[in-house]
């Protein structure tokens, strides 16, 4: 217990487009059966960090759906616990969370009434998985002031709306640009963050009063030269969500094999709410391949490529290609579906023609299902 | 010193005071809102009803699936136990104390039970609790019979002060809301409900059938009657006051096998105590054999089944290990078959039911089958009518359920109707053929097989055990 955990979950993205109407996009559901935020909890549960905050502002609602009990990333404890943070209204304060940082200024009692050391931050919206100990090891032996998790992105890919990084050969941080025009670096940061807990207190403070509410920008570029910055590499998978490309990509990503056993087979596992559906069922006339199905489906048609969320009804003759079928959605019969993302709580009437051209499709049809 | 004495006195008379007229207030609210609450309040537990399931026995005639677990935690359904469905049944019914009363191979239905979180039975006051047998200062007792071990858990029953005791039986599957049947029972005023169920008339010879009147209080009973004069079969399912269900439980105490059909309603019902028969017109099935559990199974699969589990509002819950989503590849093909979480299907499932975790190799192919939790079946096998236990490893190339039916050598009675039985942890070496009506248990090597193939009607138990 050396550290607290904060899952920064608040924003919205609006490259998400319709996906982020109803939902923040820390509860994006990915891969099935998880939402992105289990990602951080779990690593921060098999990190044996126990005591954990989540920040929250935008659709709060659909997050604390999900957060309703604790117990399913195991924080129901006496010891620590999971604490969500919404802004409200106090005798001295009555903003919403203007910027990351604000957003733990307002909660600052959190930090001060801990006794462990250090503060792990992380986004709520990456899908990866890490053990916070190794970056905490790192940060101590560095003697860092702050430590940032950093991943070098292949060549080609457009890192403009990340922010990117650049260290010295002791990993120390000499540059730090949010969101930069121009890259000059590939080397990107993954929005995870080890900082001693009293260090941070004592930034947060100067920097609310000097009305500055960005941790990024008003804390870690501001400080770079006069606070000790070191990344930490990671190697393994990360993904951010933020846009409908990246989380139709990152959902995809989970037909690989190696992907899917790094994530679901090997240790540690991660955790999500237990939604105890029944096993998928398959009927005359299914024809599933490479594709993930969850539990409570019920297949008649054809699914290629694909993947299902829970609950979804597939009907006779459907054919669906390189789609992503969030949770609980029918789908009439002889339906064709192809390059999709299928809204949750959808009702696809028979006989749909659902096709994206030129990239992905975003379909929110909600017709009556029952017919009476 | 004296004034400082007296003030005290004098606060703590209003003190007092102040106290009684809060609980006065309390107590009114309590008793106008929550009743039941009321008596908690005063600082005794009250329960209305409780129940004690029992889960101690063997289920002999499931073979190897037993040998290693009691009957209530084997595998159904997929993801499933078969205490999934009393456990759910308590809690969709609002029951939340349940004693579970083990004493066969209880390690991993107390593994599965916990303190009850799948179930929400983990509860401040009541919830789940597992019931052993324990040492008593005059003896150490087994239980002896299905009444004796509810004799020997009085205690357990009296620390709840209920009303009534619901007794269940860990080994059916069904769903069933027990406050309608205790609603019946108050409507009745009787002291002891047995839950029946209609059975076709040639069935009834099997069961412990009721007669009753037109009020459906009972008359007459009898226990496998060669002419049975009623189809109203025993379900194994009991409502009884406590207090007449104690009583009775202290006076026959040293009956030897104390069991409910044989003993307690018998002397119920020599007794005058009103006993009625609530009638259950549901999905009920008792998984005591293994064509019964493997039929059972294969009911799930049915376009509408008649035990249907994707019903909303009769959720079965049990403890979830494994959440990610199951994969089928690019050559995998199923159909008419269910599948648990986290399974990955590379070959072709048919008519099957298939457990969490599970893996199923490149051009095998499955075909009316059960395959458990976390078991794996290699490349290029063929898998016909078998059951196969968790944690099973079937390597490449293996086919089951080959050639001409033969009555199994050692246990006729439990293997048969061509099934194959493989046992949980078991391993079946590569490139070999089983026949039907065969039992496998254990780690098998190639030295275990006459011609890489176990013949149809052989045992093959490296295991032990009484089967």
């Amino acid at each position: 217990m050396r550290a607290i955990g904060i899952v920064l979950a608040g924003g919205n993205s609006y490259r998400m487009k319709e996906l982020s109407q109803k939902r923040a996009v820390c509860a994006m559901p990915i891969a099935g059966s998880y939402r992105s935020i289990d990602f951080a909890l779990s690593n921060m549960t098999n990190s044996n960090i126990q005591k954990v905050a989540v920040l929250t502002q935008y659709n709060a609602g659909s997050l604390n759906e999900h957060l309703n009990s604790s117990k399913w990333w195991n924080f129901g404890r006496k010891q620590g616990g999971l604490f969500v943070f919404t802004p409200t209204v106090t005798a001295e304060n009555n903003f919403w969370y203007r910027g990351t940082a604000d957003a733990i200024a307002q909660n600052l009692a959190f930090l001060k009434d801990s006794h462990e050391p250090y503060v792990v931050i992380t986004s709520g919206d990456c899908v990866y998985k890490l053990d916070y100990n190794k970056v905490l090891e790192y940060h101590i032996e560095k003697k860092a002031d702050i430590t940032v998790v950093c991943k070098d992105m292949p060549a080609g890919v457009n890192v403009e709306r990340f922010g990117t990084v650049r260290m010295n050969e002791e990993a120390r941080i000499e540059e730090f640009e949010e969101k930069p025009v121009v890259a000059k670096s590939n080397t990107i940061s993954c929005g995870i963050y080890v900082i001693r807990r009293r260090q941070l207190i004592e930034m947060i403070e100067k920097s609310i009063e000097e009305d500055r509410f960005d941790f990024v920008k008003d804390i870690l570029i501001r400080y770079k030269n006069m606070k000790r910055i070191y990344g930490y590499k990671m190697n393994t998978y990360w993904s951010n969500i933020a846009t409908t490309e990246d989380y139709f990509k990152t959902n995809m990503d989970f037909l690989k094999k190696d992907i899917r056993d790094y994530f679901f087979k090997e240790y540690p596992d991660i955790y999500s709410k237990v939604d105890d559906l029944p096993p998928a069922k398959y009927n005359y006339g299914s024809k599933v391949s490479n594709s993930l199905v969850s539990s409570g489906c019920i297949v008649n048609g054809e699914v290629e490529n694909s993947v299902i969320f829970k609950k979804a009804y597939i009907g006779n003759n459907c054919v669906i290609k390189n789609s992503i079928i969030l949770n609980d959605v029918y789908i009439g019969d002889n339906t064709h579906i192809e390059n999709c993302i299928v809204e949750s709580h959808g009702t696809l009437r028979a006989n749909s023609n659902l096709v994206g051209e030129n990239g992905i499709k975003i379909v929110i049809e909600n017709n009556d299902r029952y017919v009476i | 010193m004296q004034d400082i004495n007296s003030n005290k006195l004098f606060s703590q008379f209003v003190h007092i005071f102040r106290l009684l007229c809060y609980n006065f207030v309390y107590i009114n609210l309590l008793v106008l809102f929550w009743g039941e609450y009321f008596v908690e309040v005063i600082g005794m537990v009250k329960k209305e009803m409780i129940a004690m399931l029992l889960a101690g026995g063997q289920g002999s005639r499931l073979g190897v699936l037993t040998t290693k677990v009691a009957k209530p935690a084997v595998s159904f359904g997929g993801k499933y136990r078969i205490i999934d469905f009393p456990l759910s049944n308590c809690i969709n019914s609002g029951v939340d104390t349940v004693g579970v009363l083990t004493q066969y191979q209880p390690l991993r239905l107390n593994a599965h039970i916990g303190i009850g979180i799948p179930w929400d039975l983990d509860r401040n006051i009541g919830g789940v609790s597992v019931l052993p047998p324990y040492e008593k200062m005059n003896n150490s007792d087994w239980y002896t019979g299905t009444a004796n071990a509810i004799f020997q858990n009085v205690d357990y029953i009296d620390s709840f002060n209920p009303e009534y005791v619901l007794i269940l039986s860990g080994d059916h599957i069904y769903k069933m809301d027990y406050e309608v049947m205790l609603d019946f029972h108050k409507e009745k005023g009787a002291e002891a409900t047995i839950a029946v169920m209609p059975v076709p008339m040639e069935e009834a010879k099997r069961f412990g059938i009721m007669i009753t009147d037109e009020d459906r209080k009972i008359t007459d009973f009898e226990e496998k009657p060669e002419n049975p004069r009623s189809n109203l079969a025993s379900m194994g399912i009991y409502i009884f006051n406590w207090k007449t269900l104690k009583e009775a439980l202290i006076t026959n105490q040293n009956q030897s096998a104390l069991d409910f059909g044989k003993h307690i309603i018998p002397y119920c019902h020599d007794k005058g105590c009103p006993l009625y028969a609530y009638e259950f017109n549901g999905y009920w099935k008792d998984v005591g054999t293994l064509q019964s559990y493997w039929e059972a199974n294969m009911e799930l699969i049915d376009i509408v089944p008649d035990f249907n589990l994707y019903e909303e509002y009769w959720k079965i819950y049990t403890r979830a290990a494994i959440l990610p989503p199951q994969y089928l590849s690019e050559e995998g093909f199923v159909e008419k078959s269910i599948i648990g979480e986290g399974s990955s299907i590379y070959g072709k499932v048919y008519n099957s039911v298939i457990g969490c975790g599970v893996t199923i190799g490149k051009d095998t192919v499955v075909r009316d089958s059960i395959i458990m939790n976390q078991s794996e079946i290699g490349e290029g096998c063929e898998i016909n009518k078998t059951i196969i236990a968790e944690d099973t490893i079937v390597k490449n190339n293996v086919r089951t359920g080959i050639g001409e039916e033969v009555e199994n050598e050692t246990d006729p009675h439990i293997y048969n109707h061509g099934l194959v039985c493989i046992g949980e942890r078991s391993i079946v070496p590569s490139g070999v053929t089983i026949g039907k009506n065969v039992c496998v248990f254990g780690e098998t090597t190639d030295e275990d097989y006459v011609d890489k193939t176990l013949a149809s009607g052989r045992t093959l138990n490296k295991v032990g055990g009484s089967k």
